[in-house]
């Protein structure tokens, strides 16, 4: 041994460092907001001791209780409607035979991530209005229904290409008809790629602003679109309690839909 | 399955994004070949007055006058993206470099570290931004306090603000497609370089960035859309007064009331995006062979 180290590739001087700062640049910002949030002052930048009261104040506002209400209403209905279909499309794309039309239906679905958000919130404006369907909530409900469609299809087909088809053939050579097959072997052991695909449906929905914007009405102000009318006109110690609660939903969900995803692995 | 069966399980996902996704893009490019009706939607006769407004304003005798605003807006729009597209590349490459170097556990925790951002709220997220760069935010407030300045520096509502808005809200876009195919990446490849005397920016050069070329080329297209049409960025962190694509599409449908000009504006963005995938997927699918 000539005491010289051996060569390491996996190590590179310097960029644990980077890599601590990048993180730092994606999560500092959030921790600021979270801190401000419990800020007893109106000043939001005056630090004057710790309170609950913004919360409170947020929780006794109507107005936010209602749009919180309608962001709920339609991000459930639009999380069913969309994993329904996306579980269809992804056992079609996974498991059927298409003898045509592959292509074509892997980019039609893929189109909600591809088009710009404000293209897909203007073009759905000028649909709805072209057929004179003015019904906030049913058109926000349907608008979800079709963006939330591919984050609720990935995780189902990821899932189905995974785990083969070993076990639907065993089953097959078992004489099971393809009811029964989907029953007791696909759907079972699709379950947790189900839940985690609405989970995802569900947050996206909760999150979608653009969109809502766009096409809600009066009475149809989902949480997003109701903050955002609450920054325009400044910044408050409400809008930094009511994002924070907004902030720590959404990783409550994509947690437990990290979570659920991981314990079929090993199924 | 046989194909009736499946041609059943896919026709609801088709159908639904059909009818209210593309039906209306193409309702959409239909809408820019009509004339303005100033209380909102359109009306007859059908012009090509829409697309003429990229470059020219209609004056009062009904002549055609040269006006690059909306060009320079477009034009601005579109050197935003790229540069957002360009840093998140600078940024983003070493970081998924350093994921793929550590343990399978460690990697997994720190995936989920990047992802997590994707599905916070983009409103929330930047609007952290202004409780830190307006003129009572913190870095004045930590600028001042160190004794470095004495009046704010106005950090806010300017091109710097909205880029590193956009570049806060796509940089998971690009570590993530980068990270997947680094994944797949030999060591042997690297400890053969080395073994053949290669020096560390050797192995880069001739190794890891010609394997991670195909991430961050699906990277830059993730991060180049999104940040062409994004409207949050440059409206909030934009203060409404630095105009990009995005808000200007939305400004037609809303105050302006001009539907044919926004359609237009919609469709030009869509065709450039849509053009932008197909050249990467062909991109992508001749790599593969």
């Amino acid at each position: 041994m000539n005491g010289a180290k051996p060569f390491d590739w996996r190590h590179t001087p310097g960029l644990s460092v980077y890599t601590a700062l990048i993180f730092v640049f994606f999560y500092a910002p959030l921790l600021i907001l979270v801190i401000y949030a419990f800020n007893s002052s109106r000043l939001v930048t005056v630090w004057s001791g710790f309170s609950f009261k913004w919360f409170i104040a947020v929780a006794n506002n109507g107005a936010i209780r209602d749009a919180a209400f309608n962001s709920l209403i339609i991000a459930i209905v639009a999380t069913i409607a969309s994993t329904a279909i996306a579980t269809a499309g992804a056992l079609a794309l996974e498991r059927g035979r298409l003898r045509f039309g592959r292509g074509a239906a892997t980019a039609l679905i893929a189109m909600p991530l591809v088009v710009p958000e404000i293209v897909v919130a203007i073009t759905t404006l000028i649909f709805f209005s072209g057929l004179g369907m003015h019904h906030g909530l049913i058109n926000l409900m349907i608008a979800h229904t079709v963006f939330c469609i591919p984050f609720a299809l990935l995780p189902i087909q990821a899932r189905l290409r995974d785990m083969g088809g070993t076990l639907e053939e065993a089953g097959r050579d078992l004489y099971a008809d393809e009811w029964r097959l989907f029953r007791r072997i696909t759907l079972p052991l699709l379950t947790p790629a189900i839940l985690a695909g609405a989970i995802m449906a569900f947050v996206v929905s909760l999150d979608d602003f653009l969109i809502s914007m766009m096409v809600s009405s009066a009475g149809s102000t989902t949480l997003p679109v109701y903050i955002y009318g609450m920054m325009r006109l400044g910044v408050t110690p409400e809008v930094n309690a009511i994002s924070t609660i907004l902030l720590t939903v959404s990783i409550i969900f994509v947690a437990a839909a990290l979570l659920v995803g991981r314990r079929n692995r090993f199924a | 399955m046989g194909p009736n069966r499946t041609y059943l399980l896919i026709a609801p996902a088709m159908l639904v994004i059909g009818i209210f996704m593309v039906l209306p893009l193409f309702l959409a490019v239909g809408y820019s070949f009509m004339t303005a009706n100033p209380y909102g939607g359109v009306t007859q006769p059908p012009t090509f007055d829409a697309y003429l407004q990229f470059l020219y304003q209609r004056d009062f005798d009904d002549s055609l006058v040269f006006s690059p605003s909306y060009a320079l807006i477009i034009l601005r729009s579109v050197y935003l993206a790229v540069a957002t597209t360009l840093i998140c590349l600078v940024l983003g490459l070493p970081v998924a470099w350093y994921i793929v170097c550590q343990t399978p556990e460690r990697r997994r925790v720190l995936l989920f570290a990047v992802t997590l951002p994707f599905w916070i709220n983009t409103l929330i997220r930047t609007y952290c931004w202004i409780l830190i760069l307006r003129d009572e935010g913190l870095a004045n407030g930590a600028l001042r306090h160190a004794g470095i300045i004495s009046d704010p520096l106005p950090l806010l509502y300017n091109d710097g603000s909205i880029l590193l808005g956009l570049v806060y809200t796509f940089l998971p876009f690009m570590v993530l497609p980068i990270y997947s195919t680094l994944e797949r990446l030999d060591p042997r490849l690297i400890e053969a370089a080395y073994d053949l005397y290669a020096s560390r920016t050797a192995v880069f050069r001739r190794i890891v960035w010609p394997l991670a070329r195909p991430g961050a080329l699906a990277g830059a297209t993730l991060v180049f859309a999104p940040a062409l049409g994004s409207f949050l960025a440059p409206d909030l962190l934009g203060g409404g007064k630095k105009l990009l694509i995005g808000s200007l599409i939305q400004m037609q449908f809303t105050s302006s009331r001009n539907w044919p000009f926004g359609a237009a504006l919609s469709t030009v963005v869509t065709v450039v995006v849509l053009t932008v995938f197909v050249i990467r997927s062909r991109k992508a699918g001749e790599q593969r062979r």
